[in-house]
């Protein structure tokens, strides 16, 4: 087991954009664009109950993925990443459960206090859940050229 | 456009269009694995050939291909969403990855803005919130102050609709040397009593009709409140809340009627009460027919100001119906301007407003053609002696009516761009409305010093 890699993090903490994959009942994959939040140890993303596709999706298998690949999303680095992890979803109140990520929220789109500020306007879009990822193994490319193998780490033991 | 793409010339030209790929497949451990590629479609094949990746993509599996986009906004957060995913099967050409789309999705905000995006989804929300409540074995719905559900579901910032004729009619009355601070005040109760039994009927039988859930770009002024529709009040507790308020604005009105007994006064009560209820109930539906403009200039123009006149003075006169002659206009364009953004939900469920009747160019001469009538039948009124001439302050709304007149020619078809349009256009209503007031407090001071006056002055 090993610490997430400085580059990962420096990702995991200017991205505004992560591609997560989650599974559909038949097995396929299906990516939905969001914001990845890191606390330094899991990544959370929320979701409106109006998007809950993917919450039905993790409910029934809680493996995940995501990917940080767009340069101009994370102010100009150049490396990129995927990240395989166990993902929960934390949804005892959707009206506030997801309020504790808010700060690291804020800090990539201060434009959401805005937002928050018109909630009585948006009423469904404010009704969230927390995807919370523990990362199992992550792969990535220190230059972001993903035509070469990728660097791999194992975080945790892969689950069963 | 968010939802099902044709895999075609539009869909490799929007493709074109990303820099890279982000392929997905699940790996043999069973966790879904991504790697970011760069890519060309092929338009005449109808697949994208993928340049080799340092990760082995599978052959014996489905793939998801996602292209997405977004434009870091610094201070604010970013804009330009926008994504296109792919999900097939993939083979080999040499090094390269041909992958052979079965299906297509998307979403660009450029083309469904972000709240329309999400009216599209309420139904999920609904089922998604419906599961949440077995599984946790309570009730899991969106949540609001009471005091916000109730002033949406009210809808209570229109109700300066009701607070000008109102008004209005009571300051003609006070003009006419009669004005009473009680019926003046019950008379306001009353007539908002009405209208908030009117604005919740007409959502209640907009849920009904299908007209508010097939509008999926409502704004704050089209479209109905949607508490229904967000799951935050029940049909039942809506109908609940209009008998209420209906309750609540006969009884005012009969106490009227017993205070200041007039046959005038039970034929205008009787009258607004009816138009009121029937302009979304059935049998009548009169908004359905067109007629919503109409009978909203009628309720909220000369019904309300010749009541408010009768309550206090006992006796028609035509003055105070004059008076309500632009007032009248003016807000039978905000329901004009406000189903304009309402056309196309309106026309699925057969409800025939005049927006979804005439052309585009009508509905815009005809909002110019009105606007002006309304303040002609002000200058009318002044000129032949009926208003007094510090009504003619009213005048100084005009500038906003070319304002109104522009944002519609230039944002019809942008529900979210015509919103500011459509506030303008409530308050060319209310600061018409409050500048007529104005004009008669002046002309009831200018009267009462002309009384007063030394004798040297009569």
């Amino acid at each position: 087991m090993g610490m997430m890699p400085n580059t990962v993090e420096k990702l995991l903490e200017s991205a505004l954009v992560a591609e997560l994959v989650v599974l559909k009942a038949n097995g396929e994959p299906v990516v939905h664009p969001l914001i990845p939040l890191w606390d330094g140890e899991r990544v959370y993303m929320t979701s409106s109950v109006l998007f809950s596709k993917k919450l039905e999706r993790i409910k029934r298998n809680p493996r995940v993925s995501f990917s940080i690949t767009d340069p101009v999303a994370v102010g100009g680095l150049m490396a990129r990443c995927t990240i395989q992890g166990d993902a929960r979803i934390i949804e005892d109140d959707i009206h506030t459960s997801w309020e504790r990520v808010l700060q690291l929220w804020r800090a990539k789109e201060p434009g959401i206090d805005f937002f928050l500020g018109k909630r009585v306007a948006l009423p469904l879009f404010f009704e969230r859940s927390m995807i919370e990822i523990t990362p199992r193994r992550v792969l990535w490319w220190e230059d972001g050229d993903t035509s070469k193998p990728p660097q791999v780490r194992e975080l945790q033991e892969v689950a069963a | 456009m968010k939802g099902s793409m044709n895999i075609d010339a539009a869909l490799f030209a929007k493709l074109g269009s990303y820099p890279h790929i982000v392929l997905s497949w699940v790996d043999d451990d069973g966790y879904p694995t991504q790697t970011a590629a760069t890519f060309r479609g092929d338009e005449a094949c109808g697949v994208v050939v993928v340049d080799p990746t340092g990760l082995a993509v599978p052959t014996d599996r489905v793939v998801n291909a996602t292209a997405s986009h977004i434009r870091p906004q610094p201070g604010t957060g970013y804009d330009e969403r926008r994504y296109v995913s792919l999900s097939g099967t993939v083979s080999r050409d040499g090094d390269a990855i041909v992958l052979t789309p079965t299906r297509a999705w998307g979403w660009d905000e450029a083309d469904v803005p972000f709240f329309e995006y999400s009216e599209r989804s309420n139904a999920q929300a609904q089922q998604y919130m419906l599961a949440l409540s077995e599984e946790q074995g309570r009730e899991v719905k969106p949540r609001l102050s009471a005091a916000w559900t109730f002033i949406l579901a009210t809808r209570l910032p229109f109700l300066t609709a009701t607070f000008v004729p109102v008004l209005l009619g009571i300051l003609v009355a006070a003009y006419h040397g009669s004005f009473n601070w009680w019926l003046a005040l019950l008379t306001i109760v009353g007539g908002a009593a009405i209208h908030i039994g009117l604005n919740v009927a007409n959502d209640v039988f907009d849920s009904l009709s299908g007209a508010d859930d097939a509008n999926v770009n409502p704004t704050q002024f089209s479209g109905g409140s949607r508490v229904i529709q967000y799951g935050l009040v029940s049909l039942s507790q809506m109908q609940a809340i209009s008998i209420a308020a209906y309750a609540v604005g006969i009884s005012v009105g009969l106490i009227l009627l017993v205070v200041a007994w007039s046959p005038a006064l039970l034929a205008i009560g009787i009258a607004g009460l009816l138009l009121s209820v029937f302009y979304t109930a059935p049998p009548l539906k009169l908004v359905h027919r067109g007629l919503g403009e109409i009978t909203t200039a009628l309720g909220f123009g000369p019904i309300m100001v010749l009541g408010a006149y009768v309550v206090q003075t006992g006796a028609l006169a035509w003055e105070p119906f004059v008076a309500s002659l632009p007032v009248a206009i003016l807000i039978a364009l905000i329901l004009y301007v406000n189903e304009i953004p309402d056309a196309m939900s309106d026309a699925a469920v057969g409800k025939r407003t005049l927006v979804v009747r005439w052309s585009r160019s009508t509905v815009t001469t005809m909002f110019l053609m009105s606007a002006l009538a309304a303040f002609a039948a002000l200058v009318g009124g002044v000129v032949t002696g009926v208003l007094p001439a510090p009504t003619l302050l009213a005048l100084l709304a005009l500038p906003l009516v070319f304002e109104i007149y522009r944002g519609i020619r230039a944002y019809y078809t942008s529900p979210y761009k015509l919103m500011a349009t459509m506030g303008k256009n409530v308050q060319l209503h209310a600061v018409f409305g409050l500048l007529l007031v104005v004009g008669y407090v002046v002309a009831i001071a200018a009267d009462r010093l002309w009384d007063s006056a030394p004798g040297v002055l009569t």
